[in-house]
C-alpha cells in the first residue's frame, strides 16, 4: 500500500505550518534521507526527509500553502513495484495517524491565533483616542520593542544564547543582528552564570544590557548574579551603584518538555527587593512594558510566555508606545467576582469570564502585568466593587503570587470580602511529561470558572 | 610533568578578532628594578601606601575586638604589595573590583580611610552609608566597583566592566582581583572564556595567599600553579612575587601594556601570604605559628622595601619615621571618625533599593 506522508510537528508547540517548497516532483524516486520539502513554521524553516524508499505518487498540497495542520497528508509515496493506480485503492484517512496531538495547554494556542489573528481588543483608557491599531504577535512586539530602544540608545545591547546568527531560539531577535551588527547583538557561549555576571558588570559600567535567557529555567544557573549582584548592589552601595539591566526570556509552562523546562519563576523573583518583575499577556503590553523595562534604571526581570509568542493582538501604532511598570490593567469589567491573573493565565481568566457570563456571573478580570511591585490599588478597587477574588497563576501555589495577593487583600480589604480569596494554580508537582498528566497539572478556564462560582457560593 | 606549551601558532596570527586565538604563553615576570634616585619618590610612596594599609587593618582588627565592628572582617595584612604595585601600574579611569578582602584595594585606589572605616563600624559616614559593611563598598568616583561577598562572583562582573570599556572604546582596562579560593569556581572560567573569546581588556589577578579559609591550595586545586589556569583558552599567565611591590609594579606594567594594547586578557598570579586569620574568628589550626612567623620575618613586603630604601640611600631612617607618623595620624583620624559618625537614620532602611523613576 502506498505511504502517506503527513505534515510533521517540528517543535513542541507547532500545530501548523506552511509548505514553502517541494524539493521533489511527482514521478521522482526518493531514498530514505532525501529532502522532500521545506516546511516553514513561525519559528523556523526546516527540511523534511523521506523515511521510505519509493516514487513520489502525488503531491497533495501545492507549494506555498499556508496553515497546514500537523498530521494533514501532504504527499503519497509509491513503494516498490506500486504504480499510480495503487493510490485509488487507498481507504480514506489511511494516513498513518500519529499519536493524537495533545492539547499543548488548555490555553489559546499560539497557532490558532496565527491562522486567523483574532486580535483581542484592549479595554484601555491609556491610549489617545483614535489611535490606529495593527495586528501583531507577541514575538514581533518584543522584537520591535528591542529594536526601537536600540535605535534610540547606543548603550542598549542584546546578549544571550543564539540571539544573533540563529535569530533567537524562539525567533524573538529576528533581524536584530542585521540591523545592529555583532557589536550590539551578541551570541554568548552556553554559560548562563558567566554571561549574566558579565552583563551585570557591563551594567555597573553604565551600559544597558538586555540579557536573553533561552528560557528562565536556565537562569537558575545565574540566579546568584541576578539577586546577589544585580538586585542588591544599589542598596549595598548606599545608592552609588546602579544596574540598568533587563533579564528576559521564556518563562512558565511550555508544551511536553517536562519538569526542568516548564515552570514559572514569577514568585521566585517577586520575592526579592531590588528587582522589578514584569510578565505581560498581550502583544501591546509586551511591547510597551519591554520598552519601559529597557529604559528603567533598575534591574527588571521580564517573564515571557513561550506559548504566547505566536499569539496575535492589536498593538497601537505609535512612535513610542510604552506601558508603565507597576500598573495593572482591567482586562474585562465585571461586578460579581474579581479574577486576578498575569501572563498566559489572563487568557484563561478571560475564557473563564465567558463561561461565568453564561451562568449569569459577571467576572472582572485584572491583568497584573507587573508582579513586583504589585498594583494593589487597582486590585483593591476591583475587590471593593466585587467583594470576591480568585487569583490565577501557572506556578505552584505555595508561597506564590496568589498567596501574596491573598495576604495583601486580607490585610488591606478584609471588610470588603464576602468570601475567602481562592487560588488557582499549577499542581504541586514537577511538571510531568505524559500528555494527560501535563493537562492535569495546568490550570484552565473551567477550573477558574468553577473556583469563581465557589467564591460566589453558586 | 606538564611542559610549557609551545607557541606554534605564533607566526600564524590572523587579523580578524573572530578567528585570531591568543597564543598560550607563560610569561616570565620581569626582575624588579633597583631603587635609585630616579624612582626614589615612587618607592617612598609605595612604602607609605603599604604602611597605611597595614596600620589601617591593624586598627580595624583592634576595633573589631572592641565590638565596634560587626560581622565578618577580612584583613589584608601581609598582602599589601599586591594592590600597591598594581595601583601604580594603572591609570586614572581604569576600573577595579575584588572579593570581600577589600579594605586594602579601597585605600590603594585613593578612597578615604575615614569613609572605609566608618563603613566597617556601620555608620552613615561610611562609603555605603553603613548599609554594606566590610564586604560591600564601592566608589564611583574612584572607579572601585566593590567589594563582593560571593566568592568568585566578582570575576564575571569584572569581565563585564572590561566589556563596557571595549564597547565604549574608551581605552580603559578592568583589574579583576580574586583569591585562590575563587580560583576553583566555575564562573571564573566562564568569564575567562568570554574575556579571551572577545579579547576584553581585563587583567585577572589571583592573589594566592595560600589558603582559602583553612584549605591550603594543594588540598583544593589539582593545578596549584594558578597562573596557568587560563592556558587552555590562551590567556597568558605570569607568576609574580606578590611580597615585593617593585616586582608587582614591574609585572603590572607589562600586563597593562598587553591588555591596554588590545591583545586580550592576562592572568597574573600573585604569590602572597596573609598573616591574620581568614576572618576574625579563625581557629588557626590549619597552619603553624612558625610558618606565619617565618614569612613575617623573612618576606614581609614592608620590611623588605624599607631595607631596600635605606640601603639605597635615597631616604634616611628619619624620613621613614615621618611617613610612619603621617600614616598613624590618618588611621587615628579614621578610627575617631568611624566612632563619632552617627548610625544611619532609621529612614535610611527603605532608601537606595530602587532608583525612583
Amino acid at each position: 500500500m502506498p505511504v502517506t506522508i503527513t505534515m510533521p510537528a517540528l517543535s513542541p508547540t507547532m500545530t501548523e505550518g506552511t509548505l514553502a517548497n517541494w524539493l521533489v516532483a511527482e514521478g521522482e524516486s526518493v531514498n530514505p534521507g532525501d529532502m522532500i520539502a521545506e516546511i516553514e513554521t513561525d519559528k523556523a524553516t526546516m527540511e523534511v526527509e523521506a523515511v521510505d524508499e519509493g516514487v513520489v505518487g502525488k503531491l497533495l498540497v501545492p507549494a506555498g500553502t499556508e496553515n497546514i495542520a500537523v498530521n494533514t497528508p501532504i504527499v503519497i509515496l509509491l513503494l516498490d513495484g506500486e504504480d499510480a493506480a495503487a493510490m485509488d485503492n487507498m481507504p480514506a484517512g489511511a494516513a498513518p495517524q500519529a499519536e493524537p496531538e495533545p492539547e499543548p495547554a488548555p490555553a489559546p494556542t499560539a497557532a490558532a491565533a496565527v491562522a486567523a489573528p483574532v486580535a483581542e481588543a484592549i479595554v484601555e483608557d491609556e491610549l489617545p483616542p483614535g489611535t490606529e491599531m495593527v495586528t501583531m504577535t507577541v514575538r514581533d512586539a518584543l522584537r520591535d520593542a528591542m529594536a526601537e530602544e536600540m535605535r534610540h540608545d547606543e548603550d542598549v545591547f542584546l546578549m544571550g544564547e543564539e540571539v544573533a546568527e540563529y535569530q533567537g531560539a524562539y525567533k524573538i531577535s529576528q533581524g536584530l543582528l542585521e540591523e545592529f551588527g555583532g557589536r550590539r547583538v551578541i551570541d554568548t557561549p552556553i554559560t548562563e552564570h558567566g554571561f549574566t555576571g558579565l552583563a551585570v558588570g557591563a551594567a555597573f559600567g553604565g551600559l544597558k544590557p538586555i540579557v536573553e535567557f533561552m528560557t528562565f529555567n536556565f537562569a537558575m544557573q545565574a540566579i546568584d548574579q541576578i539577586i546577589n549582584s544585580a538586585a542588591k548592589t544599589r542598596y549595598m552601595s548606599g545608592g552609588q551603584m546602579g544596574c540598568p539591566i533587563v533579564f528576559r526570556g521564556a518563562n512558565g509552562i511550555a508544551s511536553r518538555v517536562a519538569a526542568q523546562h516548564s515552570q514559572c519563576y514569577a514568585s521566585w523573583y517577586a520575592h526579592c527587593p531590588g528587582l522589578k518583575v514584569v510578565s505581560p499577556y498581550s502583544a501591546a503590553d509586551a511591547k510597551g512594558l519591554l520598552k519601559s523595562a529597557i529604559r528603567d534604571p533598575n534591574p527588571v526581570v521580564f517573564l515571557e510566555s513561550e506559548l504566547m509568542y505566536g499569539h496575535a493582538f492589536e498593538v497601537p501604532v505609535l512612535d513610542d508606545h510604552t506601558v508603565p511598570i507597576g500598573k495593572a490593567r482591567v482586562a474585562r469589567q465585571g461586578s460579581d467576582v474579581t479574577i486576578v491573573a498575569f501572563s498566559i493565565a489572563v487568557g484563561w481568566a478571560l475564557e473563564a469570564a465567558d463561561i461565568l457570563a453564561s451562568d449569569g456571573i459577571s467576572a472582572e478580570v485584572v491583568d497584573l502585568r507587573t508582579v513586583r511591585p504589585l498594583d494593589l490599588a487597582t486590585i483593591l478597587q476591583s475587590v471593593g466593587k466585587t467583594n470576591r477574588c480568585v487569583t490565577v497563576e501557572e506556578g505552584w501555589l505555595g508561597c506564590g503570587i496568589g498567596a501574596e495577593l491573598s495576604a495583601c487583600i486580607m490585610e488591606q480589604a478584609f471588610d470588603d470580602l464576602d468570601a475567602p480569596v481562592s487560588r488557582v494554580g499549577g499542581a504541586d508537582v514537577p511538571m510531568p511529561y505524559a500528555a494527560n498528566l501535563e493537562k492535569l497539572s495546568v490550570p484552565d478556564a473551567a477550573a477558574i470558572a468553577a473556583t469563581a462560582k465557589a467564591v460566589c457560593y453558586r | 610533568m606538564a611542559k610549557a606549551a609551545k607557541s606554534k601558532a605564533d607566526g600564524a596570527r590572523s587579523g580578524g578578532s573572530k578567528t585570531a586565538r591568543p597564543v598560550t604563553r607563560r610569561r616570565k615576570a620581569p626582575p624588579p628594578p633597583a631603587i635609585t634616585k630616579a624612582n626614589a619618590g615612587e618607592a617612598l610612596e609605595y612604602y607609605r601606601q603599604m604602611l597605611l594599609i597595614r596600620r589601617f587593618e591593624e586598627k580595624a582588627g583592634q576595633m573589631y575586638g572592641m565590638g565596634l565592628i560587626g560581622g565578618f572582617c577580612h584583613l589584608y595584612i601581609g598582602q599589601e604589595a599586591v594592590v600597591t604595585g598594581m595601583q601604580a601600574a594603572i591609570e586614572e579611569g581604569d576600573t577595579q573590583l575584588t572579593s570581600y578582602r577589600d579594605h586594602g584595594h579601597m585605600l590603594a585606589c585613593g578612597m578615604d580611610a575615614k569613609g572605609v572605616m566608618a563603613e566597617l563600624t556601620g555608620r552613615i559616614g561610611g562609603y555605603s552609608k553603613g548599609k554594606g559593611g566590610s564586604m560591600h563598598m564601592f566608589s564611583r568616583e574612584k572607579n572601585f566597583f566593590g567589594g563582593h561577598g560571593i566568592v568568585g562572583a566578582q570575576v564575571p562582573i569584572g569581565a563585564g566592566l572590561g566589556f563596557a570599556h571595549k564597547y565604549r572604546g574608551n581605552g580603559r582596562i578592568s583589574l579583576t582581583y580574586f583569591g585562590d579560593g575563587s580560583a576553583n569556581q566555575g564562573q571564573v572560567y566562564e568569564a575567562f572564556n568570554m574575556a579571551a573569546l572577545w579579547q576584553l581588556p581585563v587583567i585577572f589577578i589571583v592573589e594566592n595567599n595560600q589558603y582559602a579559609m583553612g584549605t591550603a591550595v594543594g588540598r583544593a586545586s589539582a593545578q596549584t600553579e594558578l597562573y596557568r589556569r587560563g592556558e587552555s583558552i590562551g590567556i597568558p599567565g605570569v607568576q609574580v612575587d606578590g611580597m615585593d611591590v617593585l616586582a608587582v609594579k614591574a609585572a603590572g606594567d607589562v600586563a597593562v601594556k598587553h591588555v591596554r594594547g588590545g591583545k586580550g586578557p592576562m592572568l597574573m598570579e600573585m604569590k602572597t601570604y596573609r598573616y591574620r586569620g581568614h576572618s576574625m574568628s579563625d581557629p588557626a589550626k590549619y597552619r603553624t605559628k612558625e610558618e606565619v612567623q617565618r614569612v613575617r620575618s623573612e618576606r614581609d613586603p614592608i620590611d623588605h622595601l624599607r631595607e631596600m630604601i635605606l640601603a639605597s640611600g635615597v631616604a634616611r631612617e628619619a624620613d621613614l619615621k615621618a611617613l610612619d607618623r603621617e600614616v598613624k595620624d590618618i588611621v587615628t583620624e579614621a578610627a575617631e571618625f568611624a566612632q563619632n559618625s552617627p548610625e544611619p537614620d532609621p529612614s535610611e532602611l527603605y532608601t537606595d533599593i530602587l532608583v525612583e523613576v
